[in-house]
C-alpha cells in the first residue's frame, strides 16, 4: 500500500488530496470536495498526463520560431524525452496553423502540431 | 479612409475584441494601431495552453486564441496598421503616431479605445541592492527571447516572484535545458494559479520558497549568484541568508497597466489599479475615450479581457451613434476586503445587467461577497475561497441592477458567513 499526497489543481481551492494505492484495487481518494477533484486524484496517481508546448525554429519564417503543442496530452514522463527528440529539428516556412510538424513524438503515438501560422518572410 | 471615426490603440486581445465588436455594432471607419509587427499582443509569446476555456470551451494556446480573433478581424475587413507606435494622445483625441511605412501621421477620431495592455514591474521599482550585472531580466522579456526569438537568456536561473509568468518561465527554461534553482516569493502565498505551481514547479522538482526575497545580486559583468533570505513583516531575517550560484535572475513581480498615453491625454487614473477610472460604459474621464483589458486593470484570464473589450467596442459604437447613456454616476464604494471594482461606478440612466469585476486584498476562506444599496443587501454570494491573484466577477441581473441604480450609495464588501 502506498499513499500519495497531492494538491488538487481543478480550482483555486487547491484541496489537499491523499490517494491510497493498493495492488489490484482502485485508488482511494480522500480530501477532495467535488467530483472533479476525485477524478484528478485518481488519474494523477495512475496515468498523469500533460500537454507539452514548446517552439521550433523556422529559418526564413516571419517570425522565425513556431509555437507547437502535442495534439493530445502525453504521459508526464514522456515530456523530457519528447524535448530531447526535438533537439535539432527545424522546419521550413510556410507552416500552417494545426499542421503536423512531428509524427508520433517520442513513441507516445501523439503528433506534435503547429499553433501558429508562419508565412515566408 | 483618412479620418477614422474610431481608433483602437493596441492590437492585442483587448484591441482585437473591441474592434470586432465595434464593427459588428455598425462602426464603418475604424482603425487598429499596433506597435509590434504582428497582431496578437502578448498572446504570441504565451505558447502554453489554458486559454479560452470560458470563450471557446476548449484549452487553446495563446497564439491559437489570438488567431481566432485575427481571423474574425480579417473577415470583417478591419484595417490594422502594424509597426505603428502612438507617440501622443491629446485631450481632444488627436493621435500622433509613427510607422516605418507611413512616417509621422496624425488622426483625429471621434472616439478612442485604449487597449495598450500592461508592463512588468521592472528591477528599478523593486529596490534590489547590489551591482547591475547582465543576466537580470523580467520573466516576460525572457519569455519573449525564448519563445519568439529562440534565444536562451541563461543556464542556471533563480526566479523572484511567483506570479504566473514566473512559474510558466520556470518550466519553459527547464524544458529548454536550464536549471532553475528556486522560485522566491516575498509574500507568504503565491500569486500564481495552483495549476501552475503543480505543473510548472512540482513536476520538475523546483522549490517554491515563500516569504523569501533577493537580498543581494552578485557579479559585476554578469550575474554569478544571488543571496536569498527569509522575510518577516517585509524585512529580511538576519541569519537566514542563503547563497544560490546562478547566471540569471528572472523577475516576476507584478504587472502595471501601461498608461503613459492616457496620462498625456489627461485621463483620470486610479491609484489602486493604475488604470483609468471608468464609468459603467468603460468610458474614461474624457468623453469618447474608452478603456478595456490590461490597460484598465490587470487580468488573469484573457477570456475576461475579450469580454470586457467587447463591451467597450459596443459602447464606443453607441457613443458614435450619439446615444447618450450617461445619466448620473453612482460610485461603488469598496468595503472590507475589496481593493477595487471595475467599473468604479454605475450609470443611473442605464438599464440592463451589470458585470462587476473586483479583487480582494488578501486570501480568504469562506466569505460572502455582498453588494449593499443604502445598507440593504442586493446580492450576496458565498465564495469558498478568494485570492488576490484571482479576479472575481459578480453579475447583476437587470432587476438587481435596477435596484442598485435607484440607490444613493452602493458598497461592495466581504462579510463573515455564519456557520
Amino acid at each position: 500500500m502506498r499513499k500519495v499526497s497531492l494538491t488538487c489543481i481543478c480550482c483555486p481551492l487547491g484541496c489537499p488530496l491523499e490517494v491510497t494505492l493498493e495492488e489490484g484495487k482502485d485508488p482511494v481518494v480522500r480530501g477532495h470536495t467535488c467530483p472533479k477533484g476525485h477524478e484528478y486524484g485518481r488519474t494523477e496517481v495512475t496515468v498523469p498526463t500533460r500537454t507539452l508546448t514548446t517552439v521550433l525554429p523556422v529559418p526564413g519564417g516571419d517570425p522565425a520560431m513556431v509555437p507547437v503543442k502535442t495534439a493530445a496530452p502525453i504521459p508526464k514522463e514522456a515530456i523530457l524525452p519528447a524535448m530531447e527528440a526535438l533537439k535539432g529539428v527545424t522546419l521550413t516556412p510556410p507552416v500552417a496553423l494545426g499542421q503536423v510538424v512531428v509524427r508520433d513524438i517520442a513513441g507516445t503515438g501523439v503528433d506534435l502540431i503547429s499553433t501558429r501560422e508562419i508565412p515566408v518572410k | 479612409m483618412n479620418q477614422p471615426e474610431l481608433v483602437i490603440i493596441g492590437g492585442g486581445p483587448a484591441g482585437l475584441a473591441a474592434a470586432i465588436a465595434a464593427r459588428k455594432a455598425g462602426v464603418e471607419d475604424l482603425l487598429v494601431l499596433e506597435r509590434e509587427d504582428h497582431l496578437g499582443g502578448i498572446l504570441n509569446q504565451c505558447i502554453h495552453n489554458g486559454f479560452g476555456l470560458h470563450t471557446f470551451g476548449e484549452e487553446l494556446t495563446g497564439p491559437e486564441y489570438a488567431a481566432r480573433y485575427m481571423a474574425r478581424a480579417r473577415e470583417l475587413d478591419i484595417p490594422c496598421y502594424t509597426g505603428a507606435t502612438v507617440l501622443d494622445l491629446g485631450r481632444d483625441k488627436t493621435i500622433t503616431a509613427l510607422s516605418p511605412d507611413r512616417g509621422l501621421f496624425q488622426l483625429k477620431p471621434r472616439a478612442v479605445i485604449l487597449a495598450m495592455g500592461c508592463r512588468e514591474r521592472p528591477r528599478g521599482a523593486l529596490n534590489i541592492p547590489g551591482f547591475r550585472p547582465a543576466g537580470v531580466y523580467t520573466a516576460g522579456t525572457a519569455q519573449r527571447l525564448v519563445n519568439l526569438e529562440g534565444k536562451m537568456p541563461g543556464r542556471r536561473v533563480v526566479i523572484l516572484g511567483s506570479g504566473d509568468i514566473g512559474l510558466i518561465m520556470a518550466r519553459r527554461m527547464t524544458l529548454e535545458g536550464a536549471k532553475v534553482e528556486a522560485v522566491a516569493e516575498l509574500l507568504p502565498y503565491s500569486g500564481g494559479l495552483q495549476r501552475n505551481i503543480v505543473q510548472c514547479l512540482q513536476d520538475f522538482g523546483i522549490p517554491l520558497l515563500l516569504s523569501h526575497t533577493v537580498v543581494e545580486v552578485h557579479g559585476q559583468r554578469r550575474v554569478t549568484g544571488v543571496t536569498l533570505a527569509q522575510v518577516e513583516n517585509g524585512r529580511p531575517i538576519p541569519g537566514t541568508e542563503q547563497y544560490y550560484p546562478c547566471d540569471t535572475l528572472l523577475l516576476s513581480c507584478g504587472l502595471l497597466p501601461e498608461n503613459e498615453l492616457s496620462r498625456q491625454a489627461g485621463v483620470e487614473l486610479s491609484p489602486v489599479t493604475g488604470g483609468p477610472v471608468v464609468s459603467e460604459e468603460l468610458e474614461t474621464s474624457i468623453p469618447g475615450v474608452f478603456a478595456a483589458g490590461n490597460v484598465l486593470h490587470v487580468h488573469d484570464l484573457v477570456d475576461f479581457v475579450s469580454q470586457e473589450a467587447t463591451a467597450a467596442g459596443e459602447n464606443a459604437a453607441a457613443y458614435l451613434r450619439g446615444e447618450a447613456p450617461a445619466g448620473e454616476a453612482l460610485p461603488i464604494q469598496t468595503g472590507a476586503g475589496v481593493r477595487y471594482t471595475v467599473p468604479a461606478a454605475l450609470d443611473k440612466g442605464r438599464t440592463g445587467p451589470v458585470t462587476l469585476r473586483f479583487r480582494v486584498d488578501r486570501p480568504y476562506k469562506k466569505k460572502a461577497v455582498v453588494l449593499t444599496a443604502e445598507g440593504q443587501p442586493v446580492l450576496r454570494r458565498v465564495r469558498p475561497v478568494l485570492a488576490p491573484g484571482e479576479m472575481e466577477t459578480l453579475t447583476l441581473t437587470p432587476a438587481q441592477a435596477a435596484a442598485c441604480r435607484k440607490a444613493e450609495t452602493l458598497t461592495l464588501s466581504l462579510e463573515e458567513v455564519s456557520p
